[in-house]
């Protein structure tokens, strides 16, 4: 049977949250589409459709500005760098940014941000915000698998490294 | 340590170790760096590639295992030297066919190698005979960090170690191993392997790696995927999925043709061992597929007067330029068929 949002009361409840307390109890929400917007845990249909607008516009300039583009370091060409595979220097990873980005992502299963070792003198903020980003992923994880109580510690320690 | 010495050695990954060695040959992990205030190499200059391989060739020496180590110059090395490096997998056909100042550093025990000015500044390897990633990793991760205290490594806070190519961005880390796997070649099974490796966006290439088609029974499987996750977690995903299912494939294979067909597997076996006992000329690629049978007889109990060290030490030597460095320079085709079936011939009846 389909439950009533837990806000008005009124509709039925399309849309469902579990949240996990410290001491690892599950605490569950139910509410529906309009009470979920108001208390911004949805995005209004509006704001999706002016992302998706300032998406399109964006990526249309992109296909465009990708064949001018060229690093202002070694002088290679976005262009140059399709035909044979090969960037020319480290500067060209900003240069290519933005096409850049797809185009690893697809090589690498939808990920283009490293979560890997750090060499020790790249510091500890880079080595920090890796580590917060690959708990992320097994924060993720863990709630699929519903291993509430493990997921509940690692979201503490995102939440300790985020203030650090 | 010379070309020379490295061809009287047997090279310690001959050696196997570890429950799958039975179908994992060796392992190897190899980690992509570059190096601050250099271009890639596509877009170096001469003299950049020489001041790169000139500093690296000094400090690379200093850093790598704890055995001595050598830096082979291979600008000055011919072709047959290079081909026997290439044979040892210590480094790859790109490097030898590659332009300009480069080299590799081979430690003298051979299990590490770092080869410079390849596609990237430096591209370090460490390879051990059968399922060795866990230690391998610890140990490379080691060298890379005394590496680290010497040169100052390219990297990018969110695309991590930059590389050449963004294939290898991230942890620049590539998980190879490599497989002998006759039976699901046999049973017509490994096209689906291929297809299952595929989906799991691991590449499947013949012995050499890059640029060599699978072929014949050995496969080397490896890694796509450099960034998005840890080397840690790529390791593991090898150690603990991927080697194993594949494994597992290739010993239900096995059993499967003793239970259905053992009349043919012994044929098959006893063939390829009274090939190579009596053949007086023999190619490299017929010694490969005799050798895999021969292999897949003694793991299975049909051959017992042939050690595994005696299949890796034919495997490595039988090889076109191991076999001309063996004996005393470049060699003709013909000529080496033959001696090849001598060599085989009197090490089948040493015991």
């Amino acid at each position: 049977m389909q439950k009533v949002c837990q806000s008005c009361q009124k509709q039925p409840a399309t849309v469902h949250l579990t949240d996990i307390a410290t001491d690892g109890e599950k605490r569950e929400r139910h509410l529906c589409e309009n009470c979920a917007q108001n208390e911004g845990i949805m995005p209004k249909p509006a704001n999706i459709m002016a992302h998706l607008a300032a998406f399109v516009q964006s990526s249309k300039g992109t296909v465009q500005q990708m064949a001018q583009l060229s690093c202002p370091n070694c002088q290679l060409t976005f262009v140059e760098f399709r035909n044979n595979g090969l960037l020319g220097c480290a500067a060209d990873y900003d240069a290519f940014e933005p096409a850049l980005i797809p185009l690893i992502e697809r090589a690498h299963q939808g990920a283009s941000r490293h979560v890997g070792k750090t060499p020790k003198r790249a510091g500890g903020d880079v080595a920090t915000e890796n580590d917060i980003v690959r708990l992320r992923r097994e924060l993720d994880r863990a709630v699929d698998d519903e291993r509430f109580e493990e997921a509940a510690r690692i979201r503490d320690t995102i939440r300790s490294l985020e203030l650090s | 340590m010379t070309v020379n010495d490295i061809v009287q050695q047997p090279g310690i990954w001959l050696e196997a170790e570890g429950n799958l060695a039975d179908i994992v040959i060796s392992s190897r992990i190899r980690l992509a760096r570059n190096v601050v205030g250099y271009p890639f190499l596509s877009r170096a200059t001469h003299d950049q590639r020489r001041a790169l391989a000139g500093l690296l060739a000094e400090r690379v020496p200093h850093a790598a295992t704890s055995a001595k180590s050598s830096y082979i110059d291979l600008t000055h090395c011919d072709e047959l030297d290079c081909q026997v490096l290439v044979e040892r997998q210590l480094i790859s056909r790109q490097l030898v066919e590659a332009k300009g100042a480069r080299g590799v550093v081979v430690s003298d025990d051979q299990r590490c190698s770092v080869m410079i000015n390849e596609e990237d500044h430096l591209r370090m390897h460490m390879i051990r005979g059968g399922m060795q990633l866990s230690n391998l990793w610890a140990e490379l991760n080691q060298l890379d960090d005394r590496i680290e205290s010497q040169v100052d490594y390219i990297f990018h806070p969110r695309f991590g170690y930059l590389t050449a190519c963004p294939t290898n961005v991230g942890t620049g880390i590539r998980v190879s191993v490599m497989l002998h796997l006759p039976a699901l070649k046999l049973t017509g099974e490994m096209e689906r392997v291929l297809k299952a490796a595929k989906d799991m966006n691991l590449a499947v290439r013949g012995l050499f790696g890059e640029g060599t088609e699978a072929t014949g029974d050995f496969f080397q499987v490896s890694n796509q995927v450099t960034i998005g996750r840890s080397e840690k977690e790529i390791v593991d995903e090898f150690k603990d999925q991927v080697v194993p299912r594949i494994v597992e494939y290739e010993r239900l294979a096995r059993q499967a043709l003793l239970d259905e067909k053992p009349r043919a597997v012994d044929d098959r076996v006893f063939r390829s061992y009274g090939i190579l006992q009596n053949a007086r000329t023999i190619s490299s690629e017929e010694t490969l597929l005799h050798l895999s049978h021969l292999r897949l007889g003694v793991h299975i109990g049909r051959i017992t007067d042939v050690s595994v060290r005696k299949l890796n030490e034919l495997f490595l030597i039988t090889q076109p330029a191991h076999l001309q460095k063996l004996n005393g320079g470049p060699i003709s085709g013909e000529e080496r068929s033959a001696i090849r079936a001598d060599l085989i011939r009197r090490k089948l009846a040493e015991r």
